[in-house]
């Protein structure tokens, strides 16, 4: 049992730290403003920690504020947040305020350029582009944060399982995981959605399907370390059984690295959801998203109606930039929290 | 070593089990099953049975996947309905161009990345530092077949210089190179911003070790101390890098060739889910996996012969 664990651990440990800091540089990649926020909190540290550790709720609020301020000092994540929330308000409250007709074709506009009347021109089915961008807009952010959500779940709970119990079952739980590594993760999100009704529902277990696997490697390692904590130790010694101890005491610990893992499972949601869309999976007219959108403006491509390219594809390198610019201010957070905790 | 081979070895035999076993999973999960699939909705109940009779698909589950691997073993992956040729055939026709292009566009991200990450690395936090990341980024942030359009874009359509589409490739060498540049292009540019990030990271770890401040007090100019002491460090990682990055590359490849008909596996794959061709989709999704798991192996086997540390835990 020991032995099977060891060897588990000695082999997945280097290619999931390798994945981790893969994952994690993503955000990485403004970190002045990391630098400026350590020191100028560096005196606040010992003091909002204390209560984080002991896990009194009364007293989180210094953490917390901490953690905003933080967040705030990383100028790139607080752009990426503003901008975030501004293409939401659009595409959720936009066709409230600019309505548009989105369900019948209308062949008289079609292909027109921006205009007045268009500000971003027609599709060749005569839809506002516009008012479509917003539409799609609402798919695509959906799909991305269900998946972020479905396959953090799922990869935490299987994570936190296989690092928890150790021996022959996390060998066990972990080789599933390094099986749908190994399949190109493309192949198989088009596979599945050829074999299920492309509803958004399956789309979003699709690509959930390929995406708990981060988690689940990531949080395994977490809990590898956390299980033989003190704390935890101590937790089992009052009598609390396996499954409170991972609920309350571990995965409580191990928050903090998935959250930013989520964050940046959001942008490569939405990617995976574009480039399924390009292949042709996707649901039914009239429902679109941006992927669909980039496609047929690519179709189009030849004949010179650029209008129908690139306000998608704007959208969609717009919102994946400020996802992974948030998920940087998020990564600046906890790496300052355990930096602390380790000192 | 032998210790080490011979567990990495075992356990990427148990990785392959397993992903046949998906394979075959979802070979039976076909809505209706693989008779309907193959006769269409409208064949009688008697020929449905009589084909289910006569490929097996009346026996027990286990001993049909029994049948199935020991066919797979051997090569024999069915029949393609659409193409009618055996799909190891198809295969065997496709796969050597994947080679082809994920290799090419592997090799030049490299060749790009390392110079690129280790110049971030050692201006870090200055100007030339974020302009890099600035750019990497928006192309970390595109979905590759948006890549291939701006390819597209300014190289085709713009400076008419190269073909569009890749149809033409396999009429000579001239054309090949030729019609190969874009969707090489395409799958290298996203490969860069996903390796020299990684090289980045790499290097500043290594520029803060101690060595590098013996090497400079020693006198060792900069230029030396980068290219003798960090790259050479900062590069071993890079190594199992590859490895991790093949199942984005091959599955980058299905985008870059449905976009410019590059006839691989993934245009192979991209015709056969159109048409629900699926003896042709399982052996392509068979056949990528076990080229991930074999080139993950290759990759950990040459880290650790490049890297004692990895030998002897």
């Amino acid at each position: 049992m020991t032995d099977a664990s060891t060897t588990g651990s000695a082999v997945t440990g280097p290619t999931s730290a390798a994945l981790d800091t893969a994952a994690l540089d993503t955000a990485a990649l403004d970190t002045a403003a990391l630098d400026t926020a350590a020191l100028d909190t560096a005196a606040l540290d010992t003091a909002a920690l204390d209560p984080a550790v002991a896990g009194m709720p009364a007293n989180a609020r210094p953490v917390w504020r901490d953690n905003v301020a933080t967040f705030a000092s990383n100028r790139f994540a607080l752009a990426g947040l503003v901008a975030l929330v501004v293409i939401a308000l659009l595409c959720f409250v936009g066709p409230h305020l600019y309505s548009t007709n989105q369900e019948a074709t209308n062949l008289i506009n079609e292909n027109l350029p921006p205009s007045g009347q268009f500000p971003l021109g027609t599709n060749p089915e005569g839809f506002d582009i516009l008012g479509r961008l917003m539409l799609g807009g609402q798919s695509t952010l959906e799909v991305g944060f269900a998946v972020a959500l479905v396959a953090t779940a799922f990869g935490t709970f299987w994570g936190a399982i296989a690092g928890y119990a150790g021996g022959l079952l996390d060998a066990l739980l972990m080789r599933v995981v390094d099986t749908m590594l190994s399949i190109p993760f493309l192949f198989f999100v088009v596979l599945l959605g050829t074999l299920l009704q492309p509803t958004l529902p399956l789309i979003v277990v699709a690509i959930a399907s390929v995406s708990w696997l981060s988690t689940a490697r990531i949080v395994r390692g977490e809990t590898l370390s956390l299980r033989t904590r003190d704390y935890v130790v101590a937790a089992r010694g009052f009598g609390n059984g396996h499954l409170r101890l991972v609920l309350r005491h571990v995965v409580p610990n191990a928050l903090g690295v998935v959250v930013v893992n989520a964050t940046l499972k959001v942008a490569d949601a939405i990617l995976l959801f574009a480039s399924i869309s390009f292949l042709g999976l996707g649901v039914p007219p009239p429902a679109t998203n941006w992927g669909r959108m980039l496609t047929t403006g690519i179709n189009n491509l030849f004949d010179g109606y650029w209008w129908q390219l690139w306000p998608a594809a704007i959208a969609i390198v717009a919102t994946v930039v400020a996802i992974n610019a948030v998920g940087d201010g998020l990564h600046d957070v906890v790496e300052k929290r355990l930096g602390a905790g380790r000192r | 070593m032998t210790a080490y081979l011979a567990r990495r070895l075992g356990q990427a035999v148990v990785v392959l089990l397993l992903v046949s076993l998906i394979v075959f999973g979802l070979l039976h999960a076909l809505p209706g099953g693989l008779v309907r699939a193959q006769l269409g909705p409208k064949a009688s109940p008697y020929a449905v049975r009589q084909l289910a009779v006569q490929e097996g698909l009346t026996k027990p589950l286990p001993v049909q996947y029994l049948v199935w691997l020991g066919h797979a073993l051997q090569g024999n992956l069915g029949f393609s309905y659409k193409l009618n040729t055996p799909v190891s055939t198809l295969l065997g026709e496709y796969f050597p161009r994947d080679l082809l292009l994920t290799g090419a566009a592997i090799a030049l991200a490299i060749a790009v990345s390392v110079p690129l990450g280790a110049l971030q690395a050692y201006r870090r936090n200055k100007g030339v530092d974020y302009a890099f990341s600035g750019v990497l980024l928006a192309l970390y942030s595109m979905p590759s077949f948006l890549l291939g359009v701006i390819a597209i874009i300014v190289l085709n359509i713009e400076l008419p210089l190269l073909p569009s589409t890749a149809q033409q490739f396999g009429q000579g060498f001239g054309t090949d190179v030729k019609v190969l540049v874009l969707p090489v292009l395409t799958l290298m540019l996203g490969n860069i911003a996903y390796y020299s990030r990684y090289v980045r990271s790499s290097v500043i770890d290594n520029l803060l070790e101690d060595y590098v401040r013996t090497a400079r007090a020693k006198g060792a100019p900069w230029s030396r101390v980068l290219v003798r002491h960090v790259l050479r460090n900062s590069l071993l990682p890079v190594v199992s890098l590859i490895g991790i990055s093949f199942p984005y590359v091959v599955s980058g490849s299905l985008i870059v060739e449905a976009l410019f008909d590059y006839p691989g596996m993934g245009l192979l794959f991209w015709d056969a889910e159109q048409s629900r061709d699926y003896p042709v989709l399982l052996g392509v999704v068979l056949l990528v996996s076990v080229a991930v798991v074999v080139g993950n192996l290759l990759a950990d086997l040459a880290y650790a012969a490049l890297d004692p540390r990895i030998r002897y835990d």
